[in-house]
């Protein structure tokens, strides 16, 4: 029998991570928090969390050496998930506190939610609590997860995508807008599994699949 | 597809342990926060928050622990407010596991705080919480109109107009309100809806009813988006369920019933 594979969550200073190691532990994945480059390209799967603003993000990361390491793992075809910030920091360039580019691995921007909604009604920003997100597309992620589920969100900001087709899952907050988005070895969400009790447990049981799968 | 209303147990703690007149939750010992906070995860709480009302800043080590235990052992989203004072005071409870967290008092003695913060963490994981008590007006009979700050569990009055300050911490940063009403807070007669509904039409982030839940009827008026309803986006209550006369779920069905919008217990969560 073999280990469990073995997940590097990105440590870049970016809030506090434990919550997300421990559901990962929770779904039977080793887990390793670092900052280091070379456990990032060497492990199964990379897992990049984050909270705060876009531009402070970027900046940690690039200061660590790890947007290379995150870029060399993905094109490894090992499994990328990304949480809320670790789905924005893949897009083109995000507009929080200026404009800052982002890894640039998927088209498209991050910007604010508008205060109003598609009926022009008041829109509360930041989105927080439970929404549904329903899934779409035939990412390996998704194989065994119900076609729609709900997560916890807390966010003013979110992915609009360039391209309609690395959409994964769809929410609607003041409009539809990009959940969860996909493109090879990249899945990454909007919303925080390691908050969504059940839900979040599915969510990530079915990373571990995928990340088994890829080895 | 919508956002759900939240349910939110609060539980207050004391050095570390929490208090105020928590008996039993499914023969759980409630004496300890992290128990507590487990079962309500069990309960398909939405959130839960902490309220830190240890008198010393110096045993602040203590509430850390707590938070940092309690964050390792749930899968829901953790608020923790209380004595908090400085930017240091809310990175240290980010780092130790909150997700959010909560400032009163801090606000008010400096309202330049909020705003630092939101830059420094973002707005999104910033509560603000404003404890508020009805001015006396001359024309009785009708409900109130004005509402005023107070601090220090209600005994210090401000003389700040709570709906002018409630949109002065959201323009400032605040991700969020947490409102409580101290003429009703621990009677559980039902929320100030006025004091909400005023509140939740004037400021463009999400409010947190508070003070007097007494049942699933007062929460469901609280969250209820109708003329007459509180116009809330989330709801706190503490007794209700902490003497095990309900659970989360049970209010949730109550309130699913009742044509609110929360999110459906999972078959068999009790």
């Amino acid at each position: 029998m073999t280990s469990a594979a073995k997940i590097a969550v990105v440590d870049y200073g970016a809030g506090n991570i434990r919550s997300v190691a421990k559901a990962l532990e929770r779904s039977g994945l080793r887990v390793e928090v670092t900052d280091s480059p070379h456990v990032v390209a060497a492990a199964d799967g990379v897992v990049l969390p984050g909270a705060g603003a876009f531009a402070d993000a970027m900046g940690a990361l690039r200061e660590r050496g790890l947007e290379a390491a995150i870029q060399e793992t993905i094109s490894a075809g090992r499994p990328y998930l990304g949480l809320c910030v670790g789905l924005q920091l893949l897009f083109d360039e995000g507009d929080e506190h200026g404009i800052t580019k982002g890894m640039e691995l998927l088209p498209g921007r991050v910007e604010r939610f508008s205060q109003r909604d598609v009926d022009g009604k008041l829109l509360r920003v930041p989105q927080i609590g439970w929404n549904e997100v329903c899934f779409e597309g035939d990412h390996p992620m998704l194989a065994g997860l119900p076609e729609r589920d709900h997560f916890y969100f807390v966010h003013s900001y979110r992915a609009v995508p360039g391209d309609q087709s690395i959409v994964a899952g769809r929410c609607d907050y003041g409009g539809e807008f990009a959940a969860a988005v996909a493109k090879a070895s990249i899945f990454a969400v909007q919303f925080h599994p390691e908050k969504s009790q059940n839900a979040g447990k599915r969510l990530l049981d079915a990373y571990r699949n995928w990340v088994e799968k890829s080895r | 597809m919508t956002l759900c209303k939240r349910i939110i147990p609060c539980l207050d703690v004391d050095k570390g342990r929490v208090v105020k007149g928590v008996r039993y939750i499914d023969h759980v010992d409630c004496g300890d926060p992290v128990q507590v906070a487990q079962a309500y995860d069990a309960q398909e709480a939405d959130e839960v928050t902490f309220l830190d009302i240890t008198a010393s800043h110096e045993e602040r080590g203590i509430l850390l622990d707590v938070v940092t235990r309690t964050a390792e052992s749930i899968f829901m989203p953790l608020t923790v407010g209380g004595g908090v004072r400085s930017i240091q005071d809310i990175l240290d409870l980010l780092n130790a596991g909150a997700d959010k967290v909560s400032i009163m008092t801090a606000a008010v003695l400096d309202p330049d705080l909020v705003a630092e913060a939101a830059v420094k963490i973002g707005s999104a994981n910033l509560v603000v919480a404003i404890d508020a008590r009805a001015v006396a007006t001359s024309d009785t009979g009708g409900e109130a109109r004005q509402w005023e700050v107070c601090t220090h569990g209600g005994r210090r009055s401000t003389g700040i107009d709570a709906v002018e300050w409630a949109e002065r911490m959201a323009v400032a940063g605040a991700g969020e309100i947490l409102l409580t009403s101290m003429d009703r807070d621990g009677t559980r007669s039902g929320y100030d809806l006025a004091l909400l509904r005023a509140v939740a039409d004037r400021v463009s982030v999400p409010v947190i009813a508070s003070g007097g839940g007494g049942s699933a009827r007062d929460l469901a008026a609280a969250l209820s988006d109708e003329k007459d309803g509180g116009h809330a986006q989330a709801a706190l209550a503490a007794s209700i369920f902490h003497f095990g006369e309900t659970t989360v779920a049970e209010v949730k069905r109550s309130l699913l019933e009742r044509g609110i919008c929360v999110r459906t217990p999972s078959p068999g969560v009790q």
